[in-house]
C-alpha cells in the first residue's frame, strides 16, 4: 500500500513538473493540419501540403515569433491527438461548437465563410427576399443551411434536399433548381470555379447569423494552454492588421472569408 | 434506443408511406399494362417485332434499377435539347423520372414472367380451342391469357414485392418516400437504428399486405390447381 502511495505521489509530482514546464515560453508550436479539405488544406502531387489553413499557420507563427512544425493528422483523430499531446494546436477548419468546447480550448475565429445563395448569372440582379417566392432551392439535407432555409423560407419556397452538394450542382445545371444555398467556400471551390459552374454566381446577402451558423472557425488548443490561445488571438489580430491575412485570402478566394 | 423521436416525426413517415404506396401502385399498373401486349408479341410476333422487345427486356433486366433511374434523372438532364423540349416539364420533375424508371423496369420483368406463362399453356387447351373454331384473338382472350395469368401470379407477386422494395431508390433523387423520411430522421437526430428500423417495419407491413391479397387471389383463381395437402396446412 505504502509503495503505491509513494508511487502515486511521485507520479503526480512528475505530472505537476510537466505541467509547469509547459507554462514555459513557446519556441516551437506543433500544429495539426488535415490535407483533405481544399482549398483550405490539400496535398500537392509531390506530397507537400498546401492551402489556406497552412498559409495561415505559417503567418501566425511568424507573427508570434515561434517556429511552426506541421503535423498531418486525419480528421477523426484530430482532437484525441491534441489531448494526447501529439501536437499543441489544430488549424484545420474546425468550427467552434459547444460540444467541442467541452473538450478543447478555442481561440477566436480565424475565418468565418458566410452562407450564400448561388444562381444563374444575371438571374437575380436586384436580389430581395421577395424574389425567392415560389422558387426551387437546393440544399444539403439536415445541415445548418437546411434548418435555416426551412425555418426562414420554408413556407414560400420549394426545397429540394440532397445527400451531397454534387447532386445539387447537377440539378441546378439541368435547370431543376433556381438556387442553391450552402457555405460560400464550398460553393466557390466545389462549383463556381469549375467548368460547369462558370455560368453561375453568388447572389444575395452574406448570411452569418450566429444563432443559425455558429461562431466561425477557430484554432484548437488544450484547455490548460490559455497562454498559447492568447498568443494565437494576438497573432490573428496582427495578421488581420498588417495585410498578411488579406494576401492569403486573395490567393484562394475572391471574397471576404473573415466575416464581421 | 429512443423511439420518442419517431413519435415526434411521424408525419414525415406518413407522407413517405403515401409516396411509396402511390409510386409502387402506379409503376406496377403502368408496367403491367405495357407488359401484357409486349409479352404476346414476344411469343407470337415475327422476328422483326420481337427484336426491339428483346432489346428492351435485355437492357432493363441487365442493368441495376439505380443506374436506370440515374440515367433518366441526371443523365437526360445533361442535354440541352432535352431541357428545351416540351417533355422537359415532365422530366424536370423527380417523381416522373423515378416513376418512368420503375414502370419500365417492372415492365421488363413482367414481360418475361407473362411470356413464360403463355409458353407454358398446355397444347391440349389450344388444340381444343382450335377445334372449336376460335380465331387467334379470341383464343388469346378466352383461353391463353386467363390461364397464363393464373400461372404467372406467384412469380408476379414476387415482382410486386421487388418493385415495392425498389422504390426505396426514389430517395436518391430527392423524393421523400419511406426511405427518404428515414434518411431525414437519421441525419436530424443521428440515430440511424431507430430511423431505419421504423422504415423497415413500414415496408414489412406493405409487403405483407401484398402477400395477403395475392394469397386470396391465388385461392380464388387457382384453388383447383393447388395440391390438396397445401390446403390442409392452411
Amino acid at each position: 500500500m505504502k509503495k503505491i502511495a509513494v508511487f502515486l505521489c511521485c507520479f503526480f509530482l512528475a505530472l505537476s513538473f510537466t505541467t509547469a514546464s509547459f507554462a514555459k515560453e513557446w519556441k516551437t508550436v506543433r500544429v495539426a493540419v488535415e490535407g483533405a479539405y481544399p482549398p483550405f488544406s490539400y496535398i500537392q502531387p509531390d506530397g507537400s501540403i498546401e492551402g489556406f489553413d497552412i498559409d495561415i499557420a505559417h503567418a501566425l507563427g511568424q507573427a508570434m515569433g515561434v517556429e511552426i512544425v506541421l503535423v498531418q493528422q486525419n480528421w477523426d483523430g484530430m482532437i484525441p491527438g491534441l489531448l494526447a499531446r501529439k501536437y499543441d494546436a489544430i488549424i484545420a477548419s474546425m468550427s467552434i461548437t459547444e460540444e467541442r468546447r467541452k473538450k478543447v480550448g478555442f481561440t477566436d475565429k480565424y475565418y468565418q465563410t458566410p452562407v450564400k445563395f448561388i444562381a444563374k448569372k444575371g438571374a437575380y440582379t436586384n436580389f430581395t427576399e421577395a424574389v425567392l417566392k415560389g422558387k426551387t432551392i437546393g440544399v444539403q439535407r439536415e445541415t445548418i443551411h437546411d434548418k435555416y432555409l426551412t425555418a426562414q423560407y420554408g413556407k414560400d419556397v420549394k426545397i429540394k434536399r440532397y445527400g451531397n452538394l454534387d447532386e445539387a450542382y447537377l440539378d441546378i445545371t439541368a435547370g431543376r433548381l433556381d438556387l442553391i444555398i450552402a457555405d460560400s467556400a464550398a460553393l466557390y471551390t466545389g462549383f463556381l470555379t469549375k467548368e460547369n459552374g462558370s455560368d453561375y454566381e453568388f447572389v444575395g446577402p452574406d448570411m452569418m447569423d450566429e444563432k443559425w451558423f455558429g461562431e466561425g472557425v477557430g484554432i484548437e488548443v488544450r484547455k490548460q494552454n490559455t497562454k498559447l490561445a492568447e498568443m494565437f488571438n494576438k497573432a490573428i489580430q496582427t495578421i488581420r492588421a498588417n495585410g498578411e491575412y488579406k494576401k492569403i485570402q486573395d490567393k484562394y478566394f475572391n471574397f471576404d472569408v473573415y466575416g464581421k | 434506443m429512443d423511439f420518442s423521436i419517431i413519435q415526434e416525426s411521424w408525419p414525415i413517415y406518413f407522407d413517405g408511406l403515401v409516396t411509396t404506396v402511390w409510386l409502387t401502385v402506379a409503376a406496377l399498373v403502368i408496367g403491367l399494362l405495357l407488359a401484357v401486349p409486349l409479352a404476346v408479341v414476344r411469343v407470337q410476333g415475327g422476328a422483326l417485332a420481337q427484336a426491339p422487345i428483346r432489346a428492351f427486356v435485355y437492357f432493363f433486366r441487365g442493368t441495376p434499377l439505380l443506374i436506370q433511374m440515374f440515367l433518366i434523372y441526371y443523365g437526360l438532364g445533361q442535354f440541352q435539347w432535352m431541357q428545351q423540349s416540351v417533355l422537359w416539364s415532365l422530366f424536370s420533375e423527380a417523381w416522373f423520372c423515378a416513376l418512368l424508371a420503375f414502370a419500365l423496369n417492372t415492365c421488363a420483368y413482367s414481360v418475361e414472367i407473362i411470356r413464360g406463362a403463355i409458353v407454358a399453356t398446355s397444347p391440349g387447351e389450344i388444340e381444343a380451342a382450335r377445334a372449336c373454331g376460335m380465331s387467334r384473338m379470341l383464343m388469346l382472350w378466352r383461353i391463353i391469357l386467363p390461364s397464363a395469368f393464373r400461372r404467372a401470379l406467384p412469380a408476379y407477386s414476387n415482382e410486386m414485392i421487388f418493385m415495392l422494395h425498389g422504390t426505396a431508390l426514389a430517395s436518391t433523387v430527392t423524393i421523400v418516400d419511406i426511405t427518404g423520411a428515414a434518411r431525414i430522421i437519421q441525419s436530424r437526430y443521428y440515430s440511424p437504428w431507430e430511423a431505419f428500423l421504423t422504415a423497415a417495419l413500414l415496408y414489412m407491413c406493405l409487403t405483407f399486405t401484398i402477400v395477403f391479397f395475392v394469397r386470396r387471389l391465388e385461392k380464388h383463381w387457382q384453388g383447383h390447381l393447388l395440391p390438396a395437402r397445401v390446403s390442409d396446412f392452411e
